[in-house]
């Protein structure tokens, strides 16, 4: 069989599949970039597009399927390193240059050749040329430290970073929302140089929520739908609207057919101005609503929740009837009491309720918690067992209890059902449902669809502010996905 | 103000609190102003020095080394004994103690152990070998060494000479050569590092052995001036290594360094407490008063780092 060069892949992907724990984040995925040619990946959130870019960097090993690299088989042995040495570069969207070394110092940590007497010198000059190359005019000093650096100028960096060469080839290059700190002129310069390096033979993936900016970029679409590859056709048979379709579920059912429901009259329990310079949505949340905060990851809508949460009292004085209680989302980080009992992480916040002269009655805590267990099912013999013997569903079970036995009339809640089971995910549903209808309010940041169209309305947000309201039947999956992605770069 | 970076603003302060506490000393103590009175005012820095390059080494990746000051000890009892009176086998255990600070980087890296955990144990360690050596205040400095620290350079006095040496060394090898930024680089942004294809271990490792160099140099160089040594010479380096680094502008985290702050702070820090002594200060209150200079160091660095983000962010 013999392949013109240009139709051997720089790297595919065959049959991939990855889990992470109970969630199966990539199921079956062939994919493959050939020289010459720039591909659009898009997705909504949990649709696999990070895990894929993982398993083609190094990063992540595939539970299943085959990698090759130009045609040959690099299945098992496939890391980082390997990765870099073949020349394939990722340009992240969380930023990983080292804010404490220069621009040239950062250069020399990407270029491992850069060493020996005058490195600084040529270091410089590298990374001076592509900058000039892909951002003319930049005005970026290469001597001054990334921290000083704005946003934006880092993101520059960070690309011109990627596609700069010493020993290697740089063959492929992945970016991931490259231009989401970029104003629209940068964008556009960075565009055009994708297209360039293309032309001279190189490969990008692009990623990005600006759905214009892939269909005049790239030149295959991939879409991606729960670990899934649902869609891959040439870009010039897309249009936006093509695009938001693809990316959406086939079963209708799952849309929400719930009424609106009448807020006129009631006093909002929650309320927060839009303060960003550019047009956005103000928040009110009235009472016995759940409502939606959703979007793309990462679009400022975990920072929302956190200021409301900040704005209902100082960090110096202890909330006695706070307004707002909070669910985590990830326990591990900022929820669970690991060495603790379950008990006592569930009656942590209650703890000013449960205090009699400065001591802990004991007899009440215990009361509370039995009844919290029978009333959510958290599985387990006795409440005194550690938190870390129950299932992770069980211990998020435990921090919505820790929130709920609170009488704070309005829960916050971080995209608190990662990774959890669809058996508790229906029981959490189900309990919000009652609690919401006895006229507590939710305020319910997820990542997942089913659980974005459970609400009674919704904020979707983009480039941390709130772009568009739904509510009753207006929240289905389609108006979601096409609020958050925009059609070209704000 | 284009040539007031991050870097030099960082430096600003340190070299002005050293300044103005010379000016002060200067005044209230005119004599001081000569060769010997330099001299004797900044002999016993050269060692703090030292340790305060070793400290800051471990400072940059993070980590914080809490055995600083019987570390040092130690070394200044090897070379008051075995180095002065079997120079070989003294050499040889200097050069292990270097091989254990390069395992201790190993270690705290590969388990992921809190160093203050590790070198906390360490400083028993090295307590217990010191006095081992020398139960009671003895031994002899090597002739080399006392020649060494007690000559005198035309001009400029050797306490003097040796803290710029030591500065500029220390500043190529963290700051300019292409070593130092990588171990910077771990500091900053360690996943970075080794997402680009360095091997993170051997960077620590690396950095924990240059520190035990720089810490062992601090021991010989501290016997040179005391003449003999004591298991307990020299305990007050832990936290004077510490202080000297975040004086001369290092921080805890994220690998910002200076290496001409840190010897500028070890001056700052030994000219403190003579300047005390010049105030007539009673002993009972000069460990306060040194806090005292500390603190207001710091306030100002914190004032001025302050006034800095805020013109960034307009």
């Amino acid at each position: 069989m013999n392949q013109r060069p240009q139709d051997v892949p720089v790297i595919a992907v065959d049959g991939a599949s990855k889990s992470f724990g109970a969630v199966r984040a990539l199921d079956g995925v062939g994919f493959a970039v050939r020289p010459g040619e720039c591909v659009g990946l898009v997705g909504h959130n949990g649709a696999g597009k990070s895990t894929l870019v993982g398993i083609i960097n190094g990063g992540l090993k595939p539970d299943a399927g085959a990698i090759s690299l130009d045609g040959l088989d690099a299945t098992g042995h496939y890391s980082i390193g390997e990765a870099r040495s073949h020349g394939v570069r990722c340009v992240f969207q969380e930023l990983s240059l080292c804010p404490n070394l220069t621009v040239t110092e950062n250069t020399r940590i990407t270029h491992a050749s850069l060493k020996g007497f005058g490195w600084r010198r040529r270091a410089e000059a590298l990374i001076r040329a592509k900058l000039d190359e892909i951002f003319p005019g930049h005005g970026i000093d290469c001597r001054t430290a990334i921290s000083t650096l704005t946003i934006a100028e880092r993101q520059m960096v960070e690309i011109a970073t990627a596609f700069s060469e010493t020993d290697s080839k740089v063959k492929l290059v992945i970016l991931d929302e490259p231009t989401s700190s970029l104003d629209a002129s940068l964008a556009g310069q960075l565009l055009a140089y994708v297209r360039r390096f293309v032309s001279g033979g190189g490969a990008v993936v692009l990623i990005s929520h600006i759905l214009g900016e892939i269909l005049s970029t790239a030149d295959r679409v991939v879409v991606m739908k729960d670990g899934k590859v649902v869609g891959e056709r040439a870009a010039k048979e897309f249009s936006i609207e093509g695009l938001v379709a693809a990316m959406g579920s086939v079963v209708r059912a799952r849309d929400a057919n719930r009424p609106a429901r009448d807020v006129s009259g009631l006093a909002p329990v929650l309320e927060q101005r839009a303060h960003t310079r550019a047009e956005a949505i103000d928040f009110v949340a009235y009472p016995g609503e759940i409502i939606g905060l959703a979007g793309l990851g990462g679009h400022g809508q975990t920072r929302t929740l956190v200021s409301l949460f900040m704005g209902q009292g100082g960090d110096w004085i202890p909330r006695h009837d706070s307004k707002v209680a909070f669910v985590a989302g990830d326990r591990h980080v900022d929820g669970n009491l690991p060495l603790w009992s379950i008990l006592k992480n569930m009656t942590i916040t209650l703890l000013p309720d449960l205090t009699r002269a400065g001591l802990v009655d004991d007899r009440q805590e215990g009361a509370i918690g039995k009844s919290w267990r029978d009333r959510i099912e958290i599985r387990t013999e006795n409440l005194g067992n550690p938190i870390l013997s129950l299932s992770g569903g069980n211990q998020q079970k435990v921090l919505f209890a820790r929130a709920l036995a609170t009488r704070a009339p309005v829960v916050l809640m971080d995209d608190p059902m990662r990774g959890v089971d669809i058996g508790t995910k229906q029981e959490v549903y189900h309990m919000l449902r009652v609690e919401a209808d006895k006229g507590r309010t939710f305020v319910w940041y997820s990542t997942e669809m089913d659980e974005v169209c459970q609400c009674d309305r919704v904020y979707v947000f983009r480039e941390g502010r709130i772009v568009a309201e739904l509510r009753g039947q207006e929240v289905t999956e389609e108006r979601v996905l096409a609020a958050s992605f925009a059609e070209k770069a704000a | 103000m284009k040539w007031l970076t991050a870097e030099r603003l960082r430096l600003l302060v340190p070299a002005l609190s050293l300044v103005v506490l010379l000016a002060a000393v200067f005044y209230l103590q005119p004599r001081t102003m000569s060769y010997t009175g330099l001299n004797l005012l900044f002999n016993l820095a050269v060692p703090i020095a030292l340790a305060t390059i070793a400290q800051m080494l471990i400072m940059t990746v993070n980590d914080l080394d809490l055995s600083m000051g019987t570390f040092v000890s130690f070394v200044a009892c090897v070379t008051a004994t075995f180095l002065q009176t079997d120079p070989l086998t003294g050499a040889l255990i200097l050069v292990g103690c270097i091989a254990v600070y390069a395992g201790l980087g190993v270690i705290i890296h590969l388990r992921n152990l809190p160093s203050i955990v590790v070198t906390l144990g360490m400083s028993f360690v090295w307590s217990g070998l010191a006095v081992l050596l020398l139960p009671a205040p003895g031994g002899v400095a090597p002739d080399w060494i006392r020649w060494l620290m007690t000559s005198k350079p035309p001009l400029v006095p050797m306490a003097i000479v040796a803290s710029v040496l030591i500065a500029v060394i220390a500043h190529f090898l963290v700051m300019r050569s292409a070593f130092g930024v990588v171990i910077r680089g771990v500091g900053g942004n360690e996943r970075s590092v080794a997402r680009a294809g360095w091997s993170v271990v051997r960077a620590r490792a690396a950095t924990y052995a240059l520190a035990g160099f720089f810490a062992v140099l601090s021991g010989i160089c501290l016997v040179g001036l005391t003449t003999s040594a004591d298991a307990n010479i020299a305990l007050r380096y832990t936290l004077l290594s510490i202080a000297g680094v975040i004086l001369g502008g290092g921080e805890f985290v994220g690998g910002r360094v200076s290496p001409i702050g840190a010897v500028i702070g070890a001056l700052t820090l030994t000219l403190a407490a003579s300047f005390l002594s010049f105030l007539k200060i009673p002993p009972d209150w000069q460990i306060g008063a040194q806090g005292a200079i500390l603190i207001i160091v710091l306030a100002l660095r914190l004032i001025l780092n302050r006034r800095e983000s805020v013109e960034k962010a307009k």
